[in-house]
């Protein structure tokens, strides 16, 4: 064998190795949360861990519903916040906006989706907050604060990956629509936008993942109480601000529970990149 | 009104229009706040003492964690681009297509590119802190990080590299090149300008990371060797407000942070600009 051949057989090696790092990381980030999630969930008792509503690290109680709640209703307030408007402004960059406002907006989003999530936090806890605090009073650091932060969060993902997909549609869907009489604002709306039904569906399923992962930006708005969330206005901890806040001190069976609930937590993501991928399947057989 | 005529007898649409180009604003004017109020808040809390060479309790200056965060990023780009690109031509040029294992590594990767940052940390800690010993560290900070972005510097350069025309690979193979010839001396040079864009994505996203930083390089305030803890801007502005003593530097931080930002996106889209011109 020619030394070239040798090396050409020697690359194929290397780019395969390195085409395995990410099977290797997904399944070491597996093993390493896993191993100790079910440590502490074993010690801790897996229905008392997961369904407890009292999380006391002090009095060895360590129950996360209230956050596994926490973390569902802010992301589901933020999807209320964000889609409709991510949605809308998709369909104006899409179809709406002339190419040399389009070369404008488009920069614009793409900032929004490149803010880091810190100064996302500052923002809101500098500015919602006090809003919330005029007009609803109390502490202003609540739910609903979350949300709305949140909601402005994933509104870069909505929009990019929506308006890509409805791009997308063939224009003879547009063109056959205004053949038989329709407005434009019409042939988009029923014959354009529910075409592009799955992409809209990825893009919202891509926020959820968003949403429910996001950690510094919750912490400062979010109020943080342990208690089981009650109403929109008060505050909630969500799963990834529970890991944050007592992760520094935290020791023992405390430290192991603070695990488990990132294993939760990625358990919930794990389930939503199925969702994802399911969708994005169904897409694509249309 | 000529255009209004228009939608006499078609209210409907007149308010869909309507509502979208409001809703458009909106979001426009959601970005426009956020930053006005950003610059408005921290320029003028920028004094010298931000950028004295040591940080002290009395200046909080940042300096030292400008110094970490381009530690941080350079590093961790090292590691992450031969990964991304590399499992990108892995993808492209060597591996049958439809095959298992190209299934499995796509899962794989879409999984890496869904997990969020924390759970990046958490597991940057148990694997790099505790169980290689790194202890807190840049270099465990820095493992954790590469890992992270490697997924968009691999989907970008796979875009990139399927771009490149096959008329380009056939010629250099009837020229005599082998595939290794092929991709370093033909195909990458093409693909240069998508992968450069993904790289520079990548940039934003490490100088923007907090959670995964915390608990893997630390919060220390020093500027750090790579053994030793040290935080980024994005860190040093948590552990401000984190101690809730002042808020000032904290503002002046997220100016920072913004700028960078600014001129990453940027950047991208220039390179992103070129490729376009390029097809």
């Amino acid at each position: 064998m020619s030394s070239s051949a040798v090396k050409e057989r020697i690359m194929r090696i290397v780019f395969l190795i390195v085409a395995c790092v990410s099977i290797l990381a997904v399944a070491l980030i597996c093993l390493f949360l896993f191993r100790s999630g079910f440590a502490a969930m074993g010690q801790i008792g897996v229905l008392d861990f997961l369904f407890g509503e009292s999380w006391r690290p002090g009095s060895n109680e360590y129950g996360i519903f209230p956050m596994i709640l926490g973390s569902i209703y802010v992301t589901a307030g933020a999807i209320v916040f964000g889609v409709p408007l991510g949605l809308m402004t998709a369909i104006f960059m899409a179809r709406f906006c002339p190419d040399k406002l389009h070369r404008k907006l488009k920069p614009a989003i793409d900032l929004l989706a490149g803010i880091p999530s810190i100064v996302y936090g500052f923002f809101g806890l500098m500015s919602i907050v006090p809003l919330m605090q005029d007009i609803f009073g109390g502490s202003g650091k609540s739910m609903l604060t979350a949300s709305i932060l949140l909601g402005i969060m994933i509104l870069p993902t909505i929009v990019s990956v929506s308006e890509s997909n409805i791009r997308a549609v063939p224009e003879s869907y547009y063109e056959g629509a205004l053949a038989l009489g329709a407005t434009h604002e019409r042939a988009v709306f029923c014959a354009v936008v529910p075409a592009a039904k799955s992409g809209i569906l990825a893009a919202i399923v891509l926020g959820i993942g968003r949403a429910i992962g996001e950690t510094m930006a919750v912490i400062m708005v979010a109020g943080n109480q342990t208690a089981m969330p009650s109403s929109i206005l008060n505050g909630v901890r969500t799963m990834t601000a529970n890991i944050v806040l007592e992760m520094g001190y935290a020791t023992g069976l405390h430290r192991e529970a603070l695990f488990a609930t990132g294993m939760v937590l990625f358990v919930f993501i794990l389930i939503i990149n199925l969702a994802l991928s399911c969708v994005r399947r169904k897409g694509k057989k249309k | 009104m000529k255009g209004l005529a228009k939608y006499k007898g078609h209210a409907g649409s007149l308010i869909l229009r309507i509502l979208v180009i409001l809703c458009t604003l909106i979001s426009i004017a959601v970005l426009a706040w956020l930053l006005i109020f950003i610059l408005y808040k921290g320029l003028p809390n920028f004094n010298l003492g931000l950028f004295e060479w040591k940080y002290t309790s009395k200046n909080n200056s940042m300096m030292p964690a400008i110094i970490n965060t381009v530690t941080i990023t350079v590093c961790a780009l090292l590691v992450s681009i031969p990964l991304g690109v590399g499992s990108a031509i892995y993808l492209t040029e060597y591996s049958k297509r439809g095959s298992k294992l190209v299934k499995v590594i796509r899962m794989t990767t879409e999984t890496l590119s869904g997990i969020p940052s924390i759970v990046y940390g958490l597991f940057g800690f148990l694997m790099f802190n505790e169980t290689l010993g790194l202890g807190y560290s840049l270099l465990s900070g820095i493992l954790t990080v590469a890992l992270m972005v490697q997924p968009t510097i691999m989907r970008t350069s796979e875009e990139a590299i399927l771009s490149v025309p096959d008329l380009y690979r056939e010629g250099s193979f009837g020229l005599g090149a082998g595939r290794l010839r092929t991709v370093f001396r033909i195909v990458l040079p093409s693909a240069m300008p998508g992968i450069a864009a993904g790289v520079v994505l990548a940039t934003g996203r490490i100088v923007g990371e907090t959670a995964a930083l915390i608990f893997t390089s630390g919060t220390s305030s020093n500027m750090a060797g790579l053994m030793e803890s040290g935080r980024t801007l994005a860190v040093h502005m948590y552990t401000l407000w984190n101690e809730g003593l002042d808020m000032e530097p904290a503002y002046a931080t997220g100016v920072v942070l913004l700028v960078l930002v600014v001129l990453i996106n940027a950047a991208s889209s220039a390179l992103a600009k070129r490729l376009a011109v390029k097809k």
